[in-house]
C-alpha cells in the first residue's frame, strides 16, 4: 500500500508541474493540433491542376483538337503560348511546372502515325514531375488507344485502402507515430534530465522511494500527455478528414500504448545516461525523432529503398508501430501483422523499460 | 575575441564536437539513401488467369526491367486481399481470362491492377512504371511523348532531397545552438559576467551569432560534399551564390534562435520552443511536399519561414545553376526575418533580466 | 555508553585521481548533534553522501543504524533524512505541495500530518506563505522549506550538508533553533557540515577534517583548548584601518598563525613558541592576552596540517606600521534616492550613499533585503526606476557602457566558462575589456602570479577546486585594473583559510587605490570594511564604520552577528 501512496504522491507532483509549466502542454496538445492541421490542410503530395505551358508550333486545327484533353480537366491548367521563348520564361519563373511542345510537323506526322509531342518537366521537384509525367502519359495513352486498330493491353487500375487517393490519410498514422515519439522520448528525457540537473533527485533518493516508483511516476503522466495528443489527432482525423478506421479501435489503442512504453523507456534510458538536458534533447532528436521521420516508411516506403536502409529501418521500433497503424486504419484487422508487430513492440518495451530500470540508480556519482 | 571564446567553448567538449559532426554525416548518408520515390523495386503478386503465350510474353516484358519483382503467384482472386493486406506485395496484377483472345481480336486485353494505397506516393509511382511498360508492350501509337526533365534528367528524388537536407540539418542545428547559447549562459550565471563588460549588446549579438552561422554553414558543407562525392549529384551552380544563400539563411535562423533564447528563462523552455517551431517550419518549407500544393493562407504563412526560401534557392543553385540575381528574390523574406529577430534579440538581452 | 548510530572503519572513497576520504574511522552517538568542519575538498560532502547511501565506498566499512550501508541502502534511506547542499525543491510547486509530497513519500499518516505541518510551518515562519511557489522564495526561506521537507516525519538520523550557505544571520539563527528544538523534543541525531564556527560551537561533538582525514574529534571545548594561551589582541593605532594591521600580522607567517579584525582591535594567534612579550617588542604596540575560541583551535589544527603549503596570494604590496594609510576624499560612487520597483513591489526604496576611492564598502542585509538589486543596479545589470546613480564619475542612466569600463565584477556563484581553460578565460575577459596583444599577455602573466594560478593555465576552469575558482574569478575581474571592484558574496561556501587569503588580497587592492563594494553573509567579515550599510526590505537601516555601528548598538563586546540581528529586529519590530 505504501507503494501506491508514494507513487500517487509522485504522480500528483508531476501533474502539478505539468500544469504550471507550459512546455508539456505545448508539446502534448498544441504541437499535435498544429501538425494535424498543417498536414491535413497544407501538406499534400497530390498534384492537381498542373500549370503547363503549351507551345503550339503547329497551328492546325488537328493539333488543337488533339490537345483538347487539356481543357476542362481537373489535372491540367494550361497556358497557351506561341513561342518556346515565352514558355521558357514562364518555366524559369516557376509559373509553370512543365512545357508541352507541339512541333510544326505534328499534324502531318499524325497522318503517318508518327506524331511526337515533347514534354519538358522541371526536375527540381522530381516528385511533382513524376506525377505530371504520369498524367500526360495517361492522357496520350487514351488518345492512342481510341484510335488503335490492333489488339492492345489495357490497364484497369484500382487503389485499395485509399479510394480517394489522398495523401492526408496516408500521413495521419505517421503523425500519430511522431507525436508518440516526441512525447515519449524527447519530452520525457528532458524532464527527467532536468531532475538530475537540478538536484531534486538527490533529495528524493533519501526517502523510502524506490527506482521503480520514480520511473513509474514519470511514465504515467507523460503517458497521459501522449494519450491526449493521440486522441486529439484521432478526433481530428476522424471528423476533419474522415479517415476510415477499418481495423479495431481497441487494437489501435493497444498498439499505441505498447509503442508509448517503448518510447518512454527510450526517453528514460537517455536521461539516465546523459543526466543533462542539452545532451538528452540532442540525442533524442538524433536517435529517435529524425530516424522516425525518415527511416520508418513515414515518407519513404521501406519496400522500395536499398536493402541496408530497409534493414536499419526494421531495427527501429516506430517502423513496426507505423506499419501496424497504417494497416489498421486503412486496411483492417490483419491478425498476422497485428500479432507479429505487437509481439515485437512488447519485446522492445520490455527491453527499454528494463534497461531504464537497470541504468537509473540511486547514486549521485 | 568574443567569437573566439564562443568558438572555443562550443568545440572544446569532445562530446559536443562529436554531436556537431558525426550525426550530420550519418544522417545525410542514411536519409540520402532512404530518400527515394524512385522505386528500385516493386514487389508484386501475379494472378495470371489467362496463362497464354501472350500473357507469358507480357510478364516477361514486365519483369525484364528488373524493377517489378514477383513475390507471389496467386491461384485465385480470393488470395488478392491477403497479398496486399500483409504488405508483402505493393501491387497485384491480374491478367484477365480472355486476355489473349481479346488482343488477337484487336480488342483490349485487360489486366487489372490493385495497388496498396497505404502509401499513396509509392502506389502512384509504381502505376506510372507499369503504364510505361504497357505502352512499350503495345508498341508505338499514333502519338508518342518525348519526355525530357531539365536539371534532373531521371527525376531522381535524391537530387532534390539532398540539397534540401543542407538547409534542414543546418536549420535544426543553428536554432538549437543559437537558442541554447544565451539560455545556457543565463543558467550558469556567466551572462551577467558578460553584461558587466563594456561590450555593447550589438557586440554580444555578433559574438553569439557568428558561431551558429559558422557551424550551420560547416554542416551544410558536409552535406554538400556528401551530395557531390557520395551521391554524385552534379553541381551545376557555383559556390558564391550557394554560400551567400547559406549565410543569409543561417543568419535568419540564428535571429529566431536568439530571440527564443532571450525570452526563455531555462534551457528546457528553449528546446521545447525550438521544437514546436521547427516542425511546422519544416512542413511549411516545401521540404517534403511542394509549397504550391498548399492552400493560399498557408502559402502566405510560409513567407515567415526562412527554410522555404533557402530550400528553393539551394535546389535552384545546385541543380539549375542559378546565379545570385536569379535567386535574389528569395533573399528578401529571409533578410526581413533576420532584420527583425536579430535586433529584437539584442534588445532583449539587456532588458529581459528580471 | 550510548548507542552508536554511525560507525566507520577505514572508510575510503576514491574518485578518478583523487582520494576524497582516506581510511577514516569514527563513530557517532545517538541523540548527539555532531558537526563536521573543514576546508573545501576535505571530503565532508562525500562523507554525507556515503552515509546517505548515495555513493559506494571504495573500501572500508560503514555502518548506519547498525546495518552495513552496502546492500541496505533502501532500508537506511527510509529511516534517515538528508538535506543536500542545494536542496532539490520543486520550484513550480508551492510550499504546501512540496511538503505534502515528502509527507506522502515518507508515509506520514494524514491525522499526524496536520499537526506536524503546522508545527514545522510555525517554526520556520513559513505559515503565511503556504501557497507561494518554492521558486519565488528567498534563499533563506528555501533553505528552511528544505529543512521542513526533510523533517515531515521524525527521522532516526538527520544529515545536513552545509544548510546555511548563503543564508543571512537571522535565518541562520532561526534554522538552528528549529534543529535544536527537534533534538530536544525528539531525541534526534544530527550530523551537520558547516563552515560557520558559531554553528559548530552549538554541537556536542565536532570533527575537524582536512584532505580526507579526520584531524581531531572531540567536544567544541576540547578543540578550542588546542589554542589555549596562544590568543592575543592589539588595539589598532589611530588613522589606520584595522585590516592593515591585521594584514601586517597575517604576513608574519613565521610567528602568527591567524589574525582577524575585530572592531578597533586585531585578534591573532601566535606560533607555539611566541609569547605576548615577544609581540609587544616586535610591534611596539600593547598586546593583550585573550581567551581562545573554537575557530582558533580549528585554525591551528589546519595550520599544522598544511605547514608546507605556499600562501595563495603573492605580489602583495609590502605593508608597514610606519606608513600612513587613509582613504581619499574623492567620491567614486554616488547614489541619490535610488529607487527600483518590480511592478508594485518596491525592491529598493529611495536609498542614498556615497563610496570613496580606495574604500572597502560592505553591503549587508538579510535575504531579500534588496542588497542584490542595489548591487545589480550599481553594476549596470539592472536599469533603475528612479534616482541618480554615478559610478566612477559616469552617470549610469545615460552611459551604462562607459561606466562598465571602470568596474570589475565577481558574481555570487562561479560564473566563468567552465569548459574553457584558465588562460582562455583570462584571454577572453581581457579582450572583452579591450586589452590585447602584449599588454594583455603581460597582464595575464601578472594576475596569474598574483593569484597563484601559475601552473594551472591549461586546466579547465570548471575542474578547479573551489578556492582556485574564486581566485580565478577575481583575477578575471581585475585584468583591466578597474577602479571599482564589485564582489557579490564572494566568500559564500569558501572555507576560513581561503577567506583569509581572499581578504588579504582585498586589503592589498584597497591600498593600491581600488574601491571595493562587497556583500557577505559572514558578519565577522564586515569588520574588514571601512564602512558598511545594512538594508532590509528595500530600506537603508544604517550606514557607518563598524566601530560606530558597534558603539551605537550593543557595545564593545558584542559580535557583529549579534549587532546585525539586533539592528534588523529593531527595525522590523518598529515597523
Amino acid at each position: 500500500m505504501n507503494f501506491f501512496r508514494r507513487l500517487t504522491a509522485l504522480v500528483k507532483k508531476e501533474f502539478l508541474q505539468i500544469i504550471r509549466d507550459n512546455s508539456s502542454i505545448l508539446i502534448g496538445a498544441v504541437l499535435p493540433i498544429i501538425l494535424i492541421l498543417l498536414i491535413g490542410y497544407g501538406i499534400s503530395l497530390d498534384v492537381k491542376k498542373v500549370p503547363v505551358a503549351v507551345v503550339f508550333e503547329d497551328f492546325s486545327p488537328t493539333a488543337q483538337r488533339t490537345l483538347n484533353f487539356l481543357n476542362g480537366s481537373e489535372y491540367y491548367a494550361p497556358q497557351f503560348v506561341t513561342s518556346m521563348n515565352d514558355a521558357k520564361i514562364l518555366f524559369h519563373e516557376r509559373k509553370v511546372d512543365a512545357i508541352l511542345v507541339v512541333p510544326p510537323n505534328f499534324s502531318a506526322e499524325l497522318l503517318r502515325n508518327n506524331a511526337k509531342l515533347q514534354l519538358i518537366l522541371y526536375g527540381g521537384d522530381s516528385a511533382t514531375a513524376t506525377a505530371i509525367q504520369g498524367y500526360f502519359e495517361g492522357s496520350i495513352r487514351q488518345i492512342n488507344l481510341q484510335n488503335s486498330r490492333a489488339g492492345y493491353v489495357s490497364i484497369e487500375s484500382r487503389m485499395w485502402f485509399n479510394d480517394i487517393n489522398s495523401s492526408t490519410w496516408y500521413f495521419i498514422p505517421g503523425i500519430l507515430m511522431l507525436i508518440m515519439t516526441i512525447v515519449g522520448v524527447f519530452l520525457t528525457a528532458l524532464v527527467m534530465a532536468r531532475e538530475w540537473e537540478r538536484g531534486t533527485l538527490e533529495s528524493i533518493f533519501v526517502t523510502p522511494v524506490n527506482i521503480l516508483e520514480i520511473l513509474l511516476s514519470k511514465m504515467i503522466p507523460y503517458f497521459c500527455i501522449a494519450m491526449i495528443g493521440f486522441f486529439l489527432c484521432l478526433i481530428a482525423a476522424k471528423f476533419l478528414y474522415e479517415i476510415p478506421m477499418h481495423g479495431s479501435f481497441l487494437i489501435i489503442l493497444l498498439a499505441s500504448i505498447l509503442y508509448l512504453f517503448v518510447s518512454l523507456g527510450i526517453g528514460l534510458v537517455l536521461s539516465a545516461i546523459t543526466k543533462s538536458q542539452f545532451l538528452a534533447a540532442q540525442i533524442s532528436l538524433i536517435v529517435s525523432f529524425m530516424p522516425a521521420l525518415m527511416l520508418t516508411g513515414f515518407i519513404f516506403d521501406l519496400r522500395c529503398v536499398p536493402d541496408f536502409i530497409s534493414t536499419i529501418g526494421h531495427i527501429l521500433p516506430p517502423t513496426y508501430y507505423l506499419e501496424l497503424l497504417k494497416s489498421l486504419f486503412l486496411a483492417g484487422n490483419n491478425w498476422n501483422l497485428i500479432f507479429k508487430n505487437c509481439a515485437i513492440l512488447i519485446l522492445y518495451a520490455v527491453f527499454f523499460v528494463g534497461l531504464a530500470l537497470k541504468v537509473t540508480r540511486k547514486r549521485v556519482e | 575575441m568574443l567569437i573566439r571564446k564562443e568558438f572555443l567553448s562550443t568545440v572544446k567538449d569532445p562530446r559536443t564536437r562529436a554531436i556537431l559532426i558525426a550525426p550530420v554525416i550519418v544522417q545525410s548518408m542514411l536519409f540520402g539513401h532512404a530518400a527515394t520515390f524512385n522505386l528500385e523495386k516493386v514487389p508484386y503478386a501475379l494472378l495470371d488467369l489467362n496463362r497464354s503465350e501472350t500473357s507469358t510474353n507480357f510478364i516477361a516484358k514486365l519483369e525484364g526491367g528488373g524493377v517489378f519483382q514477383r513475390v507471389k503467384n496467386l491461384g485465385n482472386s480470393n488470395e488478392i486481399a491477403a497479398a496486399i493486406d500483409s504488405g508483402e506485395a505493393l501491387m497485384v496484377i491480374t491478367i484477365a481470362q480472355n486476355f489473349e483472345s481479346e488482343i488477337l481480336q484487336s480488342r483490349a486485353g485487360k489486366i487489372q491492377v490493385i495497388t496498396d494505397g497505404r502509401n499513396t506516393m509509392t502506389a502512384s509511382v509504381a502505376s506510372g512504371y507499369l503504364g510505361r511498360i504497357v505502352d512499350e508492350f503495345n508498341g508505338a501509337g499514333k502519338i508518342s511523348l518525348d519526355v525530357i526533365a531539365w536539371f534532373n534528367e531521371n527525376l531522381i528524388t535524391r537530387w532534390n532531397f539532398l540539397p534540401g537536407l543542407m538547409g534542414l540539418l543546418s536549420l535544426i542545428q543553428v536554432m538549437l545552438l543559437a537558442g541554447l547559447s544565451v539560455a545556457r549562459e543565463r543558467e550558469q550565471g556567466t551572462f551577467d559576467q558578460l553584461l558587466v563588460t563594456p561590450l555593447s549588446p550589438f557586440q554580444i549579438l555578433i559574438g553569439k551569432a557568428v558561431i551558429p552561422v559558422v557551424i550551420g554553414i560547416f554542416q551544410a558543407t558536409l552535406v554538400f560534399l556528401i551530395c557531390r562525392n557520395v551521391f554524385e549529384i552534379p553541381f551545376n551552380g557555383s559556390l558564391p551564390p550557394l554560400y551567400l544563400t547559406l549565410l543569409i539563411f543561417t543568419l535568419s535562423c540564428t535571429g529566431i534562435g536568439l530571440s527564443i533564447s532571450a525570452i526563455s528563462s531555462s534551457m528546457q523552455q528553449v528546446m521545447v520552443y525550438c521544437f514546436v517551431l521547427i516542425l511546422p517550419m519544416v512542413l511549411l518549407s516545401g521540404f517534403a511536399t511542394p509549397v504550391a500544393n498548399m492552400p493560399e493562407f498557408l502559402q502566405i504563412l510560409t513567407y515567415a519561414d526562412p527554410l522555404r526560401f533557402a530550400l528553393d534557392s539551394l535546389r535552384r543553385i545546385y541543380l539549375e545553376g542559378c546565379t545570385i540575381s536569379d535567386v535574389a528574390f528569395n533573399f528578401v523574406p529571409m533578410l526581413t526575418v533576420a532584420a527583425i529577430t536579430l535586433p529584437v534579440a539584442a534588445y532583449l538581452f539587456r532588458n529581459n533580466i528580471e | 555508553m550510548s548507542e552508536k548510530i554511525i560507525s566507520a572503519e577505514n572508510l575510503t572513497k576514491k574518485f578518478k585521481n583523487l582520494t576524497a576520504l582516506d581510511a577514516i574511522n569514527f563513530e557517532v552517538e545517538k541523540g548527539n548533534l555532531t558537526a563536521i568542519i573543514g576546508p573545501d575538498g576535505a571530503g565532508k560532502t562525500t562523507l554525507m553522501r556515503l552515509i546517505a547511501g548515495l555513493m559506494t565506498p571504495t573500501s572500508g566499512n560503514l555502518k548506519v543504524l547498525g546495518k552495513n550501508i552496502l546492500g541496505n541502502e533502501q532500508e537506511i534511506q527510509s529511516k534517515i533524512s538528508y538535506l543536500p547542499q542545494k536542496f532539490g525543491l520543486y520550484e513550480d510547486l508551492s510550499i504546501e505541495e512540496n511538503m505534502t509530497l515528502y509527507a506522502d513519500l515518507h508515509g506520514v499518516e494524514k491525522n499526524l500530518r496536520r499537526e506536524r505541518f503546522s508545527h514545522l510551518l510555525e517554526m520556520t515562519g513559513l505559515t503565511p506563505f503556504t501557497k507561494r511557489l518554492a521558486g519565488k522564495l528567498s534563499g533563506g526561506m528555501k533553505q528552511k522549506l528544505g529543512l521542513a521537507c526533510t523533517l515531515v516525519r521524525s527521522p532516526e538520523i538527520l544529515l545536513l550538508d552545509e544548510p546555511t550557505v548563503g543564508v543571512d544571520p537571522l535565518s541562520r539563527r532561526e534554522l538552528w533553533e528549529i534543529v535544536k528544538q527537534l533534538v530536544a523534543e525528539e531525541n534526534l541525531s544530527v550530523v551537520v557540515n558547516t563552515a560557520y564556527m558559531d554553528e559548530a560551537e552549538l554541537c556536542e561533538k565536532v570533527f575537524v577534517m582536512n584532505h580526507g582525514k579526520i584531524l581531531k574529534f572531540g567536544t567544541p571545548a576540547e578543540i578550542t583548548a588546542v589554542a589555549e594561551n596562544r590568543c592575543y589582541r592589539i588595539k589598532t593605532p589611530p588613522n589606520m584601518p584595522t585590516r592593515i594591521l591585521q594584514s601586517i600580522l597575517m604576513d608574519d607567517k613565521e610567528n602568527v598563525i591567524d589574525s582577524v579584525p575585530e572592531g578597533n582591535f586585531v585578534r591573532f594567534i601566535g606560533a607555539a613558541n611566541c609569547s605576548a612579550d615577544f609581540f609587544n617588542k616586535k610591534l611596539n604596540l600593547p598586546v593583550e592576552k585573550i581567551s581562545e575560541r573554537l575557530e582558533d583551535g580549528f585554525m591551528i589544527l589546519l595550520h599544522d596540517d598544511e605547514k608546507n603549503k605556499n600562501p595563495a596570494v603573492a605580489n602583495l604590496k609590502k605593508l608597514s606600521l610606519n606608513e600612513k594609510y587613509f582613504i581619499s576624499d574623492e567620491i567614486d560612487i554616488e547614489v541619490k534616492n535610488l529607487l527600483k520597483k518590480f511592478g508594485d513591489f518596491t525592491a529598493v526604496d529611495k536609498t542614498s550613499f556615497e563610496v570613496h576611492r580606495g574604500e572597502v564598502f560592505g553591503l549587508l542585509g538579510p535575504n531579500g533585503a534588496g542588497k542584490t538589486t542595489t548591487f545589480r543596479m550599481l553594476c549596470g545589470l539592472l536599469p533603475l526606476t528612479d534616482g541618480f546613480l554615478s559610478v566612477a564619475g559616469v552617470n549610469l542612466r545615460t552611459a551604462r557602457t562607459e561606466a562598465r569600463v571602470n568596474i570589475g565584477y565577481v558574481a555570487q556563484k562561479f560564473s566563468l566558462y567552465g569548459n574553457l581553460t584558465v588562460e582562455e578565460n583570462l584571454n577572453f575577459f581581457g579582450g572583452a575589456y579591450g586589452l590585447s596583444g602584449k599588454i594583455l599577455s603581460n597582464r595575464i602573466a601578472e594576475v596569474l602570479q598574483e593569484f597563484h594560478l601559475d601552473g594551472h593555465e591549461k586546466d579547465a576552469a570548471g575542474d578547479l577546486p573551489g578556492g582556485y575558482k574564486q581566485r580565478l574569478s577575481m583575477a578575471a575581474a581585475l585584468l583591466h585594473n578597474p577602479k571599482i571592484l564589485f564582489l557579490d558574496e564572494p566568500t559564500s561556501g569558501i572555507d576560513p583559510l581561503a577567506r583569509r587569503d581572499f581578504w588579504r588580497q582585498i586589503t592589498d587592492l584597497s591600498v593600491k587605490g581600488t574601491t571595493i563594494i562587497i556583500t557577505t553573509h559572514f558578519m565577522e567579515e564586515a569588520e574588514y570594511c571601512d564602512r558598511m550599510m545594512i538594508q532590509d526590505k528595500g530600506k537603508l537601516l544604517i550606514l557607518g564604520t563598524p566601530q560606530e555601528i558597534r558603539k551605537n548598538f550593543g557595545g564593545e563586546n558584542s559580535t557583529m552577528n549579534e549587532i546585525f540581528i539586533k539592528i534588523v529586529e529593531n527595525s522590523r519590530g518598529g515597523a
